[in-house]
């Protein structure tokens, strides 16, 4: 990226609707930072605490951050792209890629997305598995972030005791889908496959001992002055503010907005399950901290009491033959399923040439996906909003005024994946 | 605390703006307004400030090409997509773009968060937005070739650089801006 000088001509123009200026918007350093009065200074891809490749490139007042910059786009990998050149199904796996700290979240997105679009039903019991393995990934998504964002600020040893936890849970999808990280689970019409014995005994004995791991984890920060003086007063954003950039999620809430749309557009049978949507007041790096702690406990709720509503025995995806292949048992009985079979794997299914739009609660946010047919049997465009493209963008509003060293908890408080915001 | 009622937001634009609407359609439950191109930012201001709507939350902007059907009014759709917290419900705006013009008036002083939605647009479709404050690329390289998400733009085949070409490749690259 390089520099761009200011124009002056556009200097005398008044923005007349949005109290903000587009001045800021610009994207560029003051005009301070020409005659060495303050300095640039470059900030990544390759740093440590940019949670993957992420450039900022700061104009630094002494300590104080005059203005930042943000660059994205080295994680690029053209993912729209590909997925217009794939049957429905087969795009699935490239989601994965996407945020890769909460596979399961993409790949439930885009299946959402494509049974709306071609009118597939989901089987009650696949959305109670659907919903624990959510809620999984959820919280397998937070335990990176806590930890990473510890470490970011010097507290080394949460990120071991976090990562502990998170390999539980990679097991665990390991059990149930044969992969650790790129699960590809979720399938359109249900999941791939049903759970597995050792995976509800594991479940088992991971939530029974994660509530108290989280206390722990909490013990060593919530309270800790260290942790307090570095993170409170820091990275506010009021929630006007937050709003007009389009910051979702954790982020809001910890401006106190209540909005999670779990609880407000429920998808996938989340209004039968009770919890809480935890909310913070100030804005700050700690009520964004606060809530993702507090949103552990609240996913352990929700998959105990997805647990008791599962049945196990039952089906796991749809039958609806048109979209759905037939099980591998089937194709030695009946002449219509080697069809299905055939035709599902070699062309795929058709979809009508018409949009559709979802969205879900990712853990990082409103993660939303547009997906448009073409009457064939793929995608003429598929586009994924990502929260953390939108909290990229939001990024110079919490930073400006704050030290050089705050700007590493603030790109940790707002949990950025660049594999999200790149795609 | 008592709300507004909630309006039709489709029959108070029609109501208000009576020359923006040009279609609505619905498809699984969700609404389109099909939107006159030089209305856009009205429109949106409209959905944003009138009680009853208050559309307040810019959720997506997206693009798509109709390449080489050309089966819609215009080559380009851009798609807004606005929540509206307070009702609960999201609705769908669409404004054609055509091939030869690809020029849209930007919604960033409606919603900040439309900056960066655009600039993508901008980078990947090649639609460009008038009044967009920061119109560099945002995914792609500053000295990329074209815009990838157009459907005739082709997948991959990009040759790959050896000291033996690359002063080939070098002379058909584009300067980097300034």
């Amino acid at each position: 990226m390089t520099l761009m000088t200011p124009d002056k001509s556009q200097e005398n123009q008044q923005p007349t609707q949005w109290e903000g200026s587009l001045e800021e918007l610009k994207g560029l350093v003051s005009e301070r930072a020409f005659t060495g009065e303050t300095m640039l200074l470059n900030m990544g891809p390759h740093h440590p605490s940019t949670h993957g490749v992420l450039r900022v490139l700061l104009e630094l007042d002494g300590e104080e951050i005059i203005n930042l910059l943000p660059d994205v786009g080295f994680l690029h990998t053209g993912i729209e792209k590909n997925i217009e050149h794939k049957q429905y199904e087969k795009g699935v796996t490239l989601t994965d890629r996407m945020d890769y700290l909460a596979p399961m979240n993409n790949n439930f997105s885009f299946c959402l997305a494509i049974e709306k679009l071609v009118d597939l039903d989901v089987p009650e019991r696949a959305q109670i598995m659907r919903v624990i393995c959510l809620e999984l990934t959820r919280i397998n998504s937070h335990l990176v972030w806590l930890g990473t964002h510890a470490l970011d600020m010097g507290a080394m040893s949460v990120f071991l005791y976090a990562f502990i936890q998170r390999e539980k849970i990679l097991r665990m999808f390991e059990m149930i889908s044969g992969q650790r990280l790129m699960t590809s689970y979720m399938r359109p019409g249900g999941v791939w496959r049903d759970f597995t014995d050792e995976f509800y005994t594991a479940l088992d004995s991971f939530l029974s001992v994660f509530p108290s791991k989280v206390d722990e984890f909490q013990r060593l920060l919530t309270n800790n002055p260290l942790w307090i003086d570095r993170t409170q007063g820091i990275g506010i954003i009021e929630p006007e503010t937050a709003l007009a950039w389009g910051v979702s999620g954790p982020s809001l809430r910890g401006s106190g907005v209540n909005w999670d749309l779990r609880k407000a557009m429920p998808y996938s049978g989340y209004e039968q399950y009770e919890f809480t949507v935890p909310l913070g007041e100030h804005g700050d790096v700690y009520d964004r901290f606060y809530i993702r702690i507090l949103e552990m406990y609240e996913s352990v709720k929700i998959i105990q009491q997805a647990l008791k509503k599962l049945p196990r025995k039952g089906p796991f995806r749809s039958e609806n033959r048109k979209f759905v292949p037939p099980p591998r048992a089937e194709l030695g009985r009946s002449m219509e399923a080697v069809i299905h079979h055939f035709k599902l794997w070699t062309e795929g299914f058709s979809a009508p040439d018409d949009e559709v739009y979802v969205a879900v609660e990712s853990p990082r946010g409103e993660l939303s996906v547009y997906l448009h047919g073409t009457g064939g049997t793929k995608p003429r465009r598929v586009h994924f909003k990502t929260p953390s493209f939108m909290h990229i963008a939001a990024m110079p509003v919490m930073s400006k005024g704050h030290f050089i060293a705050d700007l590493v908890a603030i790109i940790g408080s707002i949990d950025i994946v660049l594999g999200d915001c790149d795609r | 605390m008592s709300l507004p009622q909630p309006k039709d937001p489709v029959e108070s634009v029609k109501a208000a703006l009576p020359t923006a609407v040009l279609d609505v359609t619905a498809f699984r439950g969700d609404t389109t307004l099909v939107v006159a191109p030089e209305q856009i930012v009205a429109v949106c201001k409209y959905l944003r400030d009138t009680p009853g709507l208050v559309y307040n939350f810019l959720s997506d902007i997206s693009a798509v090409d109709y390449y080489p059907e050309y089966n819609r009014p215009g080559r380009f759709g851009v798609v807004y997509h606005l929540l509206s917290m307070l009702y609960k419900r999201r609705i769908t705006l669409k404004t054609y773009v055509q091939e030869e013009e690809p020029v849209l008036d930007s919604v960033v002083s409606v919603w900040p968060a439309a900056n960066w939605l655009e600039r993508e647009i901008i980078d990947m479709m090649g639609i460009d937005f008038n009044g967009n404050p920061d119109k560099r690329r945002v995914l792609m390289p500053a000295d990329w070739n074209g815009h990838p998400h157009r459907r005739d733009y082709p997948l991959g085949y990009e040759t790959i650089m050896f000291s033996f070409n690359v002063e080939e490749i070098m002379k058909h690259k584009p300067k980097a801006t300034e």
